[in-house]
């Protein structure tokens, strides 16, 4: 990241030594002080998280925790089902979403006319906006009885949960997908013009390929937002702590995902009993995963989105 | 000039909001009885019937006011445990370590039952069978028996529906059915039981769920829409479906108490309260809303 | 196939999948507002829900969440825009500021039931603030941070630099020049950040699951010490917990809910694209 040029640097305006008003001086210093709490939020949520889960991963047995039945009034706490329920759905919606995600934002970038980028660019930030209860109701009402009239045992599996959950990473893949194909030069669409080829072929093998990394990060930003939902699987996806088998169609089983079995569980629980403990390690583990990815594609989407920031002359 | 405009509306806005909502500073853990609403917390088996209970006292006394919220049993227990809630409601028993929890923190829970509940099973009302042994329902709930064919019905998987882990209903079915009662049995739920948030959840999908299996209280039951079936204690024993009649007389194989805890005994509003819910006046809402009424006495 | 019919099938494809996916959010609005609008109507809205929420209005659901959204707003509105203001402005380009990009980034991706129990664990149960609108107004607060900041500081860095070092040459101190000239110029942006950060507050189920959300309660909240009903909370326990609920009354609340946050959508839309029609610069 180069430097950012509108940080006005003391020197400019004001001589050395120069005393500033101590109202100047309170309101830059809590300026600082909201912008270093960002760091001691994430830190302290991290902390509680550690707090009240450290329990969990110190008292159960690590092969008893990656057993596959998850039990809690018993005492059983596998979190193999949950975290394969979090795993099915979440590939199951990022292959949807995806493709279609990826595809969309090339007719967006490449192929749309300006009135229709007008039209539709508020549209899918509608979608973005739509809350995940919404859309779970939904789910619940209409698509699950679609799903089991189509065949299905129950209309309440981890495909149901796929479909909402590709639709609410939509707006994420393509928006970054976007960001990724316009800052492909437009130098490159135009050689390959130049030397006679069709859009199609323009698009596929010079504009796609050079807008690789941001697509990339464009997948692992939908990967973080559907594993993270929460109240849309928990309508929809049957909550069963089950491990589907390929036998029986693996995406056409009820799951559970990890989300889920917080905020259906946590409600209950005594607190500082181990099935407390255990719903907060849940937690730390989404908190490491979405981290995770986060960091990873943020250290990328930073660079990028300094060069975003015009408007500077 | 208009930024300045703008700063002192939203301080201002903000000051008015966090003053005029109330003068009353930290009261988080006020104690229970005084001008608070009594929070009245836990069994979605009960909770439309402690609703009911309460907006019908609303009528008998508006000046007691009664927050409703479901979760479960094992949320309203926890929630008498931590010393959140003043009623505790419950569709099974306390256990032995949840007492111990409450008096390691200075609470002695006091139990009270407040009506009877016969628990249905139901089905999808095109499904052909209509009797079931406990033993055979042991054995569909912990998945040994996956197909109807196996008990005389269509050529279809089983669908298993059960309510969440921290519902009473969930622990009392576990004990009475799955376990048949055995203390020493350690079956549990098949893995792929879909646990559903709520009794309504079990019905609903009932409905539209030809394979579908599930197990509710009576007064989420509506025979209009769901089948219930005919349930025998073993091979030999007659098969009795789920009536109020049945409950009340014992007839029918799995009834339960209901409850109803307070920490420590109860005083004053909680007090009243729980004596009209166990007179005439509440007992008459049980009735209404399906579930059985305490035998008089 | 030659490449002129390869090209036009592909561009084909890529335009009925992009009308594919763009159809089902115009047909899941129009639907919810068909079902739902039936039982839209004053008494809905203002008043509250009777014989075991299967009939009556929504209002104490409604008036929870326009409170939480008051209260996020206090919350999140000085943090944010502090934070906005010290990324592009004072932060040099050090580790720290890597560091602080990191954790906005992060608080973005975090999930919003991880926020719930955070929310549990430090207000509600840690400061003993109990289940209140206190805690869930802070946990929301905190959720929608990350929204709020990434919008603010975009507007308040395309304020062209001219501005600043025009009125420092001026004899302007550093926050002077900040409040009176960069600040103005950047505040339709701001107000965007804003309010895109209170649409997504006003819809969120999983944080005030178990900070602030009540099934029933008989009176209004008097303090912010106390629970509240809350408009999603609301939608999900009348689909899924009350017997008998009248299937246009569950449309009719996601109807509302879908209302309210579509047109802080909108607005903040609105507001950015006719500020950035208006700029001078």
């Amino acid at each position: 990241m180069t430097t950012n040029p509108s940080v006005i640097t003391p020197a400019v305006g004001q001589k050395e030594g120069q005393r500033i008003p101590i109202g100047e001086w309170l309101i830059e210093n809590l300026i600082r002080l909201a912008g270093l709490s960002t760091i001691v939020i994430v830190v302290l949520i991290f902390l509680f998280l550690v707090r009240e889960g450290g329990p969990a991963f110190l008292d159960i047995p690590l092969r008893q925790l990656f057993g596959s039945r998850w039990y809690p009034i018993e005492g059983i706490f596998g979190l193999l089902p949950l975290l394969v329920g979090s795993l099915i759905v979440t590939v199951g919606a990022v292959t949807i979403a995806v493709p279609l995600g990826l595809i969309c934002a090339i007719y967006l970038g490449e192929i749309a006319p300006t009135w229709q980028r007008e039209i539709l660019k508020p549209l899918i930030e509608m979608l973005a906006g739509i809350p995940s209860i919404v859309l779970g109701f939904l789910g619940w009402v209409v698509l699950a009885p679609l799903i089991q009239n189509a065949g299905a045992a129950t209309g309440l599996t981890a495909f149901t949960g796929a479909i909402i959950l590709a639709y609410m990473s939509l707006p994420t893949i393509i928006s970054i997908s976007e960001d990724a194909l316009y800052a492909v030069p437009k130098e490159y669409r135009d050689g390959a013009l130049a030397i006679g080829a069709t859009q199609w072929q323009t698009i596929w093998r010079v504009v796609l390929p050079a807008a690789r990394s941001g697509i990339v990060i464009a997948v692992m930003l939908g990967i973080g937002r559907a594993i993270g939902e929460t109240m849309a699987v928990m309508m929809v996806t049957g909550n069963a702590a089950n491990i589907p088998t390929l036998s029986s169609g693996l995406i056409f089983e009820p799951v559970r995902t990890m989300t889920a079995t917080i905020a259906a569980e946590m409600g209950e629980v005594a607190q500082g009993s181990l099935h407390y403990n255990t719903l907060f390690g849940i937690g730390i583990v989404l908190f490491v995963i979405t981290f995770a990815i986060n960091s990873l594609a943020g250290r990328i989407v930073g660079t990028r989105g300094a060069r975003r920031t015009g408007g500077k002359l | 000039m208009k930024t300045d405009l703008w700063l002192w509306t939203l301080v201002t806005v903000a000051l008015l909001l966090l003053s005029g909502c109330g003068g009353s500073t930290a009261q988080a853990e006020s104690t229970p009885g005084d001008q608070r609403a009594i929070q009245n917390k836990g069994s979605d088996t009960l909770v439309n019937l402690a609703l009911a209970w309460a907006e019908a006292y609303r009528e008998v006394d508006p000046s007691v006011s009664i927050a409703v919220t479901g979760g479960g049993s094992g949320t309203g227990i926890a929630a008498l445990i931590n010393g959140t809630v003043d009623i505790a409601n419950a569709s099974r028993q306390m256990k032995e370590n949840e007492y111990e929890a409450a008096s390691a923190n200075g609470i002695e829970a006091v139990e009270f039952t407040v009506a009877i509940d016969a628990l249905a099973i139901v089905v999808n009302l095109e499904n052909p069978v209509s009797e079931l042994t406990i033993d055979q329902l042991a054995d569909i709930y912990t998945g040994r028996i996956t197909n109807w064919k196996e008990v005389g019905g269509n050529d279809a998987p089983i669908v298993l529906l059960s309510r969440e882990t921290n519902s009473g209903t969930h622990v009392y079915f576990l004990e009475e059915v799955v376990r048949k009662r055995d203390s020493d049995n350690k079956d549990i739920f098949a893995p792929q039981t879909l646990l559903m948030p709520s009794s309504v959840g079990i019905t609903s999908e009932v409905r539209r769920n030809p394979n579908a299996i599930g197990y509710d209280g009576l007064g989420y039951v509506d025979t209009s829409h769901e089948k219930t079936i005919a349930v025998a204690i073993d091979a030999d024993a007659p098969f009795v479906l789920p009536t109020v009649a049945n409950g009340a007389d014992g007839s029918y194989p799995i009834s339960r108490d209901l409850y109803m805890y307070t920490a420590g005994q109860p005083t004053d509003a909680i007090a009243t309260y729980l004596a009209w819910i166990l007179g005439p006046g509440g007992q008459r809402i049980v009735a209404e809303l399906g579930f059985v009424p305490l035998p008089e006495n | 196939m030659n490449r002129q019919q390869t090209n036009r099938f592909a561009v084909a494809v890529i335009t009925s999948v992009a009308i594919l996916v763009v159809v089902p959010i115009v047909l899941v609005i129009l639907f919810v507002l068909y079902n739902g609008i039936g039982v839209i109507n004053w008494e809905f809205i203002s008043t509250a829900p009777r014989n075991g929420m299967r009939e009556g209005g929504i209002w104490p659901a409604l008036l929870g969440t326009i409170f939480l959204t008051f209260g996020t707003a206090i919350i999140s509105f000085p943090l944010a825009i502090g934070a906005a203001i010290y990324l592009s402005e004072y932060a040099a380009d050090n580790r720290m500021t890597r560091m602080v990009r990191l954790a906005i980034v992060n608080l973005a991706g975090i999930p919003s039931i991880v926020y719930g129990l955070f929310g549990l664990g430090a207000f509600v149960l840690f400061m003993q603030f109990g289940t209140s609108i206190l805690a869930g107004s802070l946990t929301l607060g905190i959720l929608t941070l990350p929204v709020v900041i990434s919008t603010a500081e975009e507007a308040i860095s395309s304020v062209p630099q001219q501005f600043r070092t025009v009125s420092l040459s001026l004899g302007a101190t550093r926050w002077q020049t900040i409040r009176h000239q960069v600040l103005p110029h950047a505040l339709p942006g701001i107000l965007t950040g804003v309010i895109l950060g209170l649409g997504r507050a006003a819809g969120e189920t999983a944080p005030i699951l178990f900070t602030v959300a009540a099934f029933y309660l008989p009176d209004l909240p008097q303090s912010i010490f106390d629970q509240t009903m809350a408009l999603p909370y609301h939608l999900y326990v009348i689909s899924t917990q009350v017997p008998g609920m009248p299937l246009d009354i569950q449309y009719g609340t996601a109807l509302v809910l879908l209302l309210i946050v579509l047109s802080l959508t909108l607005v903040a839309t609105f507001v950015r694209t006719s500020m950035r029609r208006r700029r001078e610069w």
